[in-house]
C-alpha cells in the first residue's frame, strides 16, 4: 500500500495548489537559467554565426563588441592580401534608436559588404537576401517589421526584403542588415542643416588660406559631400571580417596581421572570449547568482512545505509507529511525497515555462543540458528538504497517537 | 501466535517515574501482572491513578523506569532495556484499541485494516481478504471503503477492533474501547475481546470504567495511586 498516494488523494486540493505553487518557483528558477542561456547565445550569435575567422579591430581595442573601434577602409585590401586569406570584408555596426508609426524602434545595424557578402548566410523566414547596394535591409523578426514594408532612416527610405529569426545582439536589439554604405550613410546622418552650416564654416575657413585666395574655384569643394572630400576620409568601419583559405593556418595568419602598427587582431574564439569575458559578463555573473538565490529559497520553502505536510501526519505518523511500522514505511512516506512534489513541480514549471517564455521581450533559451540540471538539483532539493521532515517524524513517539 | 507458553504477559514489579528530584512523580509502583493464554482481565481505577501508564508499559510504548515484562514466555523488556526489537515484537505480537479510534484518516476502513497485515508481510490481495473478513465478523464490511470521517463513532471503534485483531495477536490492550460506544455496543465489544481470547489464545487487559459489562472478564484488577491490586479471579484459565 503507498501511503504517500493514498495521503495525496485525501489531501488532493491542497497538495494540487501546493504543486502548482512550487512549479511556478522552479518555473522563476528555470527562467533565469534561460534568461542566462539566451543572453550568452545572443552575444555570441553574430560571431558564431557570422562565419569569420579572425577580426581585425582598431589597436588596443577589444573589438566592435566591447568598445568604440574605427578601422580605415583600405584595410579590406590590405587584410585580403596577405597569404593564406580567402575573404576580407568590412564590417559596420552600430545601435540606433528611432521612431517607426509612433513607436521606438531600436536596432542594431549591421553593415554586409556589398558585393562579397549579400547576406546569403543569414538565415531567412521570408523573402531574399540584399539584392542591390542600396535601399534595401533584412530584419529581424523582433523588430515587427514585414518584407515590402519600408522605413525612413536618416534621409533614405529603405525597404525590407527579407525576414529572419534569432538575430539578436548583445544587448538585445533585433539587428537589421544592410550593405555597408547604408549601414555608415545610417551612422553618420546629419540633418540637412547642420550640412550646410558644415559647408558654410568650411568656406569661411578657406578663404583664410592663400591658396584658397589665389586659386577660388577651390572653394567649390567646400560645397560637395564630405566623403567626396580629398582631405575628409570616408566615414569608418567598426572591423574588417577575414575567413583563411581551407587547409591555411589561421594563426600564422594572425601573426602576421598583427604585426602591423593600427590594428589588433583577434581569433573568432578569442572575441568570442572577449564578448562573454567583457559586455555580458556582470550580467551573466549578476543573473547566474540570482539563479543560485531562487534555488536556495525554493529549497527552503519546499522544506517548510514539506515540513508542514509531516506535521498535519504527525499523529497518523505516531499511529503507525505504534501498530509497529518501520521506520523505512514511514522514511518512504516522506520522501515520496517530497519526490513526487519536485517531479510534479519540475514539469509544471516546463509546461508553464513554454507558454510563457516565449512572451519575454528577450530570449529565453531552455537547452536540454540546462533542463537535466536543474532536474538533478530539483531531486537534491526534494530530497534535502524532506530531511527536516524526516527528523520531525523520527523524533514522533508512539505515545503521541494516545494523545 | 507464537510460542508454547501459557502465560501470555508477565509483568515483574513494573515501576515508572517521572520527572527527578522535587519534581518527581511516581506514576507506577512496583505493579505486577500474570495474564495467561486466553484471560481475559479487566484494569479499573480512577483518572490519573496509572492505568493507562501501565497499559502502554505492556504495550511496549512507553518503558518503565524498572521492572521486567515477559510476552509468550520471552523477556522482552527489562527495566528500560529493550531485549528485542519492540516495534517489530508490537507488530507482530500485541493489538491495540484506544477510547479514541485512532484511525488513519487518509485510509479507508479497509485500508486501515489491510495496513496493519502488510506491515506484517501478507501481501496486498490476502491482506485484504482478511481484512475484509474481519471486517465482516464486526459487522461493518459495507463501509469498507468509506474513509473514517464517514463513519459513526461506534463502526470507527469496530474497524479499530478489527485493526487490533488483524495479526492474530498474543496480546490484546485496550485502553477505555466503549466510551465512544453506547451500551449495547460496548458490550458486544467487550464479549468480542472474550470471543478473541478464549478462540485464539490471546492474553487481553482492557482498562474500563463500564462496570455494567465487568461480568465479561475472567480476573479483574485494581489499580489506585500507581498501585495494582486483584480483585477477584472470575472464571477458570481458558487455556
Amino acid at each position: 500500500m503507498n501511503l504517500a498516494t493514498k495521503d495525496i488523494r485525501h489531501n488532493l486540493g491542497r497538495f494540487a495548489l501546493t504543486t502548482v505553487g512550487i512549479g511556478m518557483l522552479l518555473m522563476i528558477v528555470m527562467g533565469m537559467g534561460g534568461i542566462y542561456r539566451g543572453i550568452v547565445e545572443d552575444a555570441t550569435l553574430l560571431i558564431d554565426r557570422v562565419g569569420a575567422d579572425l577580426w581585425i579591430v582598431q589597436r588596443n581595442t577589444r573589438g566592435p563588441f566591447a568598445e568604440v573601434s574605427r578601422v580605415p577602409p583600405n584595410l579590406v585590401h590590405r587584410a585580403f592580401a596577405v597569404p593564406g586569406v580567402e575573404t576580407a570584408r568590412e564590417f559596420a555596426y552600430h545601435t540606433i534608436q528611432r521612431e517607426q508609426d509612433g513607436k521606438p524602434l531600436r536596432m542594431a545595424v549591421l553593415g554586409l559588404s556589398w558585393p562579397t557578402d549579400k547576406g546569403e548566410w543569414v538565415p531567412l523566414t521570408a523573402g531574399r537576401p540584399l539584392g542591390q547596394a542600396h535601399f534595401e535591409m533584412i530584419a529581424d523578426e523582433s523588430l515587427d517589421l514585414s518584407v515590402g514594408e519600408r522605413i525612413q532612416l536618416g534621409k533614405q527610405t529603405y525597404t525590407v526584403v527579407g525576414t529572419t529569426t534569432s538575430m539578436i545582439s548583445s544587448s538585445g536589439d533585433g539587428i537589421a542588415f544592410f550593405s555597408v554604405t547604408d549601414a555608415q550613410a545610417i551612422q553618420f546622418d546629419v540633418p540637412g542643416e547642420a550640412v550646410r552650416l558644415e559647408r558654410a564654416s568650411r568656406e569661411a575657413r578657406g578663404r583664410q588660406f592663400e591658396q584658397a585666395i589665389q586659386r577660388p574655384i577651390m572653394l567649390d569643394n567646400a560645397w560637395k559631400p564630405s566623403s567626396q572630400l580629398p582631405a575628409i576620409a570616408r566615414p569608418n568601419m567598426s572591423a574588417v571580417m577575414v575567413t583563411v583559405l581551407p587547409g591555411a593556418d589561421v594563426q600564422r595568419v594572425a601573426g602576421t596581421i598583427s604585426g602591423w602598427g593600427d590594428v589588433s587582431v583577434f581569433t573568432k574564439d578569442g572575441q568570442r572570449e572577449l564578448l562573454l569575458k567583457g559586455s555580458v559578463e556582470k550580467i551573466r555573473r549578476q543573473i547566474g547568482l540570482f539563479r543560485v538565490l531562487l534555488t536556495i529559497i525554493a529549497a527552503i520553502i519546499m522544506a517548510l512545505i514539506l515540513y508542514t505536510l509531516t506535521l498535519d501526519k504527525i499523529h497518523s505518523i505516531a499511529l503507525l509507529k505504534l501498530i509497529g511500522a518501520p521506520n523505512t514505511v514511514i522514511l518512504g512516506l516522506i520522501l515520496q511525497q517530497a519526490l513526487i512534489l519536485g517531479v510534479l513541480g519540475f514539469g509544471i514549471a516546463y509546461a508553464l515555462g513554454q507558454q510563457v517564455f516565449p512572451n519575454f521581450p528577450r530570449r529565453v533559451i531552455l537547452t536540454e543540458s540546462d533542463l537535466a540540471q536543474l532536474a538533478v538539483i530539483v531531486l537534491i532539493i526534494s530530497v534535502g528538504s524532506s530531511l527536516l521532515g524526516i527528523w520531525k517524524a523520527m523524533q514522533v513517539s508512539p505515545n503521541e497517537a494516545l494523545s | 501466535m507464537t510460542g508454547g507458553s501459557t502465560i501470555a504477559i508477565q509483568a515483574d514489579s513494573l515501576t515508572k517515574i517521572y520527572g527527578s528530584g522535587n519534581t518527581e512523580v511516581v506514576a507506577m509502583r512496583d505493579a505486577s501482572m500474570t495474564v495467561t493464554n486466553g484471560e481475559v482481565v479487566a484494569l479499573l481505577g480512577p483518572s490519573g491513578s496509572g492505568k493507562s501508564t501501565f497499559l502502554t508499559a505492556v504495550g511496549l510504548i512507553n518503558p518503565p523506569t524498572s521492572g521486567r515484562i515477559s510476552i509468550r514466555g520471552q523477556l522482552v523488556l527489562d527495566g528500560q532495556s529493550p531485549r528485542t526489537n519492540l516495534r517489530s515484537f508490537r507488530r507482530r505480537h500485541i493489538g491495540f484499541v484506544f477510547q479514541k479510534s485512532n484511525l488513519i484518516p487518509f485510509l479507508s476502513a479497509v485500508e486501515n485494516v489491510q495496513i496493519a497485515l502488510e506491515l506484517n508481510g501478507e501481501t496486498k490481495r490476502s491482506a485484504r481478504r482478511r481484512a475484509l473478513e474481519l471486517m465482516d465478523y464486526l459487522g461493518v464490511a459495507d463501509r469498507a471503503d468509506n474513509l473514517p470521517s464517514m463513519l459513526s463513532g461506534g463502526q470507527q471503534q469496530r474497524v479499530a477492533v478489527a485493526r487490533a485483531l488483524a495479526n492474530r495477536p498474543s496480546v490484546i490492550l485496550a485502553d477505555e474501547p466503549t466510551a465512544a460506544l453506547d451500551s449495547h455496543r460496548g458490550r458486544q465489544v467487550m464479549e468480542l475481546f472474550a470471543k478473541v481470547a478464549h478462540e485464539q489464545g490471546a492474553g487481553v487487559i482492557v482498562v474500563t470504567h463500564d462496570h455494567r459489562a465487568l461480568d465479561v472478564f475472567d480476573t479483574i484488577y485494581e489499580m489506585e495511586d500507581g498501585r495494582l491490586d486483584k480483585q477477584k479471579a472470575a472464571t477458570t484459565n481458558h487455556m
